[in-house]
């Protein structure tokens, strides 16, 4: 048995340990918003934070993680307020959105490490996939979520 | 400066001209989490009851008493932004206030129930908007007509004296007036005696309009619901591996292997597949399949390879052809001996990747399907789950979910198919999901194509013949459908036979040679496939003549006043003609697809080791009118980057008669430090037909990105993908 906090409740989870969390997210606890693109973390739609960092939950087994704090996309705000969501709005970025629970989750963690940052810093940093080409209006996103950050 | 721009245009009278701001981006949406004044979707899309609601006026509208409406939309939302252009085309008709508009699915099942009264329910070939157009109009039309109505027989009134803005009819002469809230029981009541007349383009005040789009919100926080997300109780989970070689069947498969395995419920051997069963989650299924070693039979096709059908179809560049276009005399003109060229281009087999892998969700009961699916036309899916399941499509319940991506694929219902097969055989609930690999392997792909080019030049350096002929397979055996005889099928010469420019002797011909691979729309199919061809043929003979690409384009398209309108905006706006670094370089490239036009103008770095970059994209785009210039933007900067993949890495390798890329790792996508800046101009000019939004853009940015590394290197690339070739300084 193996004990996770997801989004702030104790979850306890009676799985085999190699178990990606992802699955476990998803099709266990029932939180969808995380999404399966690859399964071998390439493509980030299945980022979620795990004590704070941004991980990519498909290559994530969940043996390794008793007693660990998990965030999901549904976690990160209450109500889309957090200023990566609105930024997002601001900039309508997603297009078939499949890919942005990944790309906010990503951008998230990104901007407290990088809180001015510059566009170097995004390309090295933000690698995951979008399918729909969103990365220009992505970019932008970025840049006012951290002014936004910074009001 | 970056971002969207808006050239109006004179019958664009109304149009609320939104400035691109410093940062590029329209200022709307400012102030989020949302704009009080915009319509809304749930997050999960579909109508949970049979596609019913209380307070219907129509199938279409649904008007409560505190005036929210409800607004049906009949075609798929896969990120192109239909689920608001249609039902804002509605709002520009009805006359009602967008702020209380909530938009759902419309019902497929109910479709079939009332004589198709929501017409086709695809979204393909960038037909959502334009082919929908009339419709709208008219749904809103007819209801703002009928509430008028309701209103003027309350008062008692000619309704000729009434009018309707905002949600409120009023008539003028005695002041009073009434919310649609308060008419809508009537108005439900009320048949016209005809049609109302739609209006004019000119006569808009509401379209176009940069709106945000109804569906973006529920992307931010997780809530939007996919195909994926479907959840059933008592639903059991599975995972598949079809034959790798299409049209190959399943000989036998050892499932000793999984004897004993926790979870596991079934082991599901199809036709062409096999399938595996879990109780608890898919990753137990996925993981139990990776140990079955299935036997195929997979015939002659186990012995093809890429290399044996490239040589097949350049062998067959000299059969005869059919013919799409035959102007003036192309053979005379070859003879009179003036300067000739010729050339051979190859594109590749493309697979369409979308986000969201393909799967399928059933519950299939002995007198009810309910199946739930992102799918490019819900109608289709319908029909499919009904002959799959034996049920009478009456019986059938297609709830579509938001699409994690489409671009042409999902439209071939194989998953649905496959997800009835496996639940008769496990008599629960299922979920069915692909995995990258099957998503990519098993994909039907955008056609492998070779073009043979010859040409001559006159005097002044333009061409005065041109043949164009192309081997490559054709998609509509692929999908089933039989042209008759004698008809040329159109995607096999799209993008050369309607290209504008003026050569008095000209002829585009084509062959089809199919293989056992199964070929399907991609995202601007023919056109993407030849536009590359074409328009890096036209820059060779340009620069072999000592003419700028742009101006040959210019002189070629003299007499078509809309094409060079949008050739003209990507060259000065893209800065066609400045000095750029070493090493550097611009190309440009135009075509038509779906009654618009589209240019652009890429500019290019190469590093002495051969890497590519990217680093701007101008796009001028004419979609001749508008709903939301914001989503027609979106999809400009989309195809741009779409094609771009492709340009640069897209390729399936065909090897013993299989797909050899499978996951992101061996078919690589260009991420966001790849990413160009791009500047999209939009400059619809109107006329009889409203042209595509979702496709246009897609295919200049190839020829527009080979032409630029020619710019920069003089190495010209006569096939895909740009990654094939070696490029660093001192190569060949
Ligand atoms: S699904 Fe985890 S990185 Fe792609
Ligand atoms: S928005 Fe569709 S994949 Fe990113």
């Amino acid at each position: 048995m193996i004990t996770i906090q997801v989004n702030g409740s104790p979850r306890q989870i009676d799985l085999e340990p190699d178990t990606p969390l992802l699955w476990v997210l998803r099709d266990v606890i029932g939180l969808t918003g995380t999404k399966f693109g690859c399964g071998i973390a390439q493509c980030g739609a299945c980022t979620v934070h795990i004590d704070g960092k941004p991980m990519r939950s498909c290559s994530v087994p969940i043996g390794a993680l008793n007693g660990a704090k998990v965030t999901t996309i549904e976690g990160l705000s209450p109500d889309n307020s957090h200023p990566v969501q609105r930024a997002w709005i601001a900039e309508d970025v997603p297009q078939c959105g499949y890919c942005q629970s990944g790309q906010i989750m990503a951008a998230a963690a990104f901007l407290k490490e990088f809180p001015s940052p510059t566009d170097a810093d995004i390309d090295a940093n933000i690698t995951n996939i979008c399918r729909c080409g969103t990365y220009e209006r992505l970019r932008r996103a970025i840049h006012r979520a951290a002014d936004m950050m910074k009001a | 400066m970056h971002g969207t721009h808006v050239t109006p245009t004179v019958s664009r009278r109304h149009f609320i001209l939104t400035a691109a701001t410093a940062a590029g981006g329209f200022m709307i949406g400012i102030g989020a989490p949302r704009a009080a004044h915009a319509g809304t979707v749930p997050a999960q899309p579909w109508n949970d009851d049979n596609g019913y609601a209380p307070n219907e006026i129509d199938a279409w509208i649904a008007i409560d008493p505190d005036d929210s409406i409800l607004i049906r939309y009949q075609r798929s939302e896969m990120g192109q932004g239909s689920m608001t252009a249609l039902p804002m085309m509605i709002t520009e008709e009805l006359q009602c206030d967008w702020s209380k508009v909530r938009i759902e699915y419309a019902s497929a099942n109910r479709n079939i129930r009332e004589k198709k009264v929501y017409g086709a329910m695809f979204s393909h070939g960038s037909q959502s908007v334009r082919a929908s157009q009339k419709m709208m109009q008219q749904v809103g039309a007819s209801a703002r007509e009928r509430l008028i109505a309701a209103a003027a027989a309350r008062w008692n009134v000619p309704a000729s004296e009434c009018s309707a803005a905002q949600s409120v009819v009023t008539h003028k002469p005695s002041g009073q007036s009434l919310r649609y809230g308060e008419l809508a029981a009537d108005a439900a009541k009320i048949t016209l005696s005809a049609e109302p007349a739609i209006k004019t383009p000119a006569q808009f005040t509401f379209i176009p309009r940069p709106l945000p789009r109804v569906d973006v919100v529920h992307k931010t926080d997780g809530s939007a619901k996919f195909g994926m997300d479907a959840q059933v109780p008592g639903m059991v989970f599975a995972a598949i591996t079809a034959c790798p070689v299409p049209g190959g069947k399943l000989k036998s498969v050892d499932e000793s292997v999984l004897a004993g395995a926790p979870g596991i419920l079934k082991v599901v051997k199809l036709d062409n597949a096999v399938a595996v069963v879990a109780t608890d989650t898919y990753w137990r299924a996925k993981r139990a399949l990776s140990r079955l070693q299935p036997e195929w039979d997979t015939g002659e096709a186990g012995k093809v390879d890429s290399e044996q059908l490239s040589k097949m179809y350049r062998a067959a560049l000299d059969e005869p052809m059919q013919t799409a276009r035959n102007d003036g005399n192309v053979d005379q003109a070859f003879s009179g001996g003036a300067k000739t060229f010729e050339a051979i281009y190859e594109t590749p087999y493309l697979s369409h990747s979308p986000m969201e892998p393909m799967n399928a969700t059933v519950n299939l009961q002995p007198d009810r399907l309910d199946v739930w699916v992102g799918t490019q036309d819900a109608g289709e899916a319908l029909e499919a789950a009904a002959k799959a399941s034996g049920l009478q499509p009456e019986q059938v319940y297609v709830h579509n979910g938001f699409i994690g991506g489409g671009f042409g694929r999902r439209d071939a219902n194989d998953e649905v198919k496959q997800a009835i097969a496996i639940a008769k055989a496990v008599q629960r609930p299922v979920k069915l999901v692909w995995t990258r690999e099957e998503d990519t392997r098993q994909d039907k792909f955008r056609p492998h194509a070779v073009v043979a080019f010859k040409a001559a030049t006159g005097p002044d350096g333009l061409p005065t013949a041109w043949s164009m002929r192309v081997v490559t397979s054709s998609i509509l055996a692929s999908v089933g459908v039989k042209l008759p005889p004698g008809k040329i099928e159109p995607q096999t010469v799209a993008g050369l036979a309607d290209n504008g420019y003026n050569v008095p002797n000209m002829r585009v011909q084509s062959l089809v040679k199919n293989t056992h691979l199964p070929v399907w729309f991609w995202r601007a199919p023919g056109v993407n496939q030849h536009t590359f061809a074409i328009e890096s043929f036209l820059d060779e003979m340009a620069v072999a003549n000592g003419i700028d690409p742009y101006q040959m384009r210019r002189k070629l398209l003299a007499n078509k006043p809309d094409w060079l309108k949008v050739l003209d905006a990507a060259a000065e706006k893209g800065d066609w003609g400045k000095p750029l670094p070493q090493g550097s370089g611009r190309g440009i490239a135009i075509c038509t697809d779906c009654d618009s036009l589209c240019a652009e103008v890429a500019e290019v770095t190469v590093k002495p080791d051969g890497q590519v970059k990217v680093n701007r994209v101008t796009v001028a785009l004419d979609t001749r009118y508008m709903v939301n210039p914001l989503t027609i933007a979106e999809q400009a900067e989309g195809s741009v980057i779409y094609n771009l993949s492709a340009a640069l890495y897209g390729k399936i390798t065909i090897k013993d008669g299989a797909a050899v890329q499978g996951n992101f790792d061996t078919y690589r996508m260009v991420r966001l430090a790849e990413a160009p800046k791009i500047d999209v101009y939009l400059m619809p000019s109107g006329g009889k037909v409203w042209g595509g939004a979702g496709e246009p853009a897609t295919p200049p940015i190839a020829a527009a990105v080979a032409n630029a590394i020619f710019a920069a290197t003089g190495k010209r690339l006569r096939s895909l993908p740009i990654s094939d070739h070696d490029l660093s300084s001192g190569s060949a």
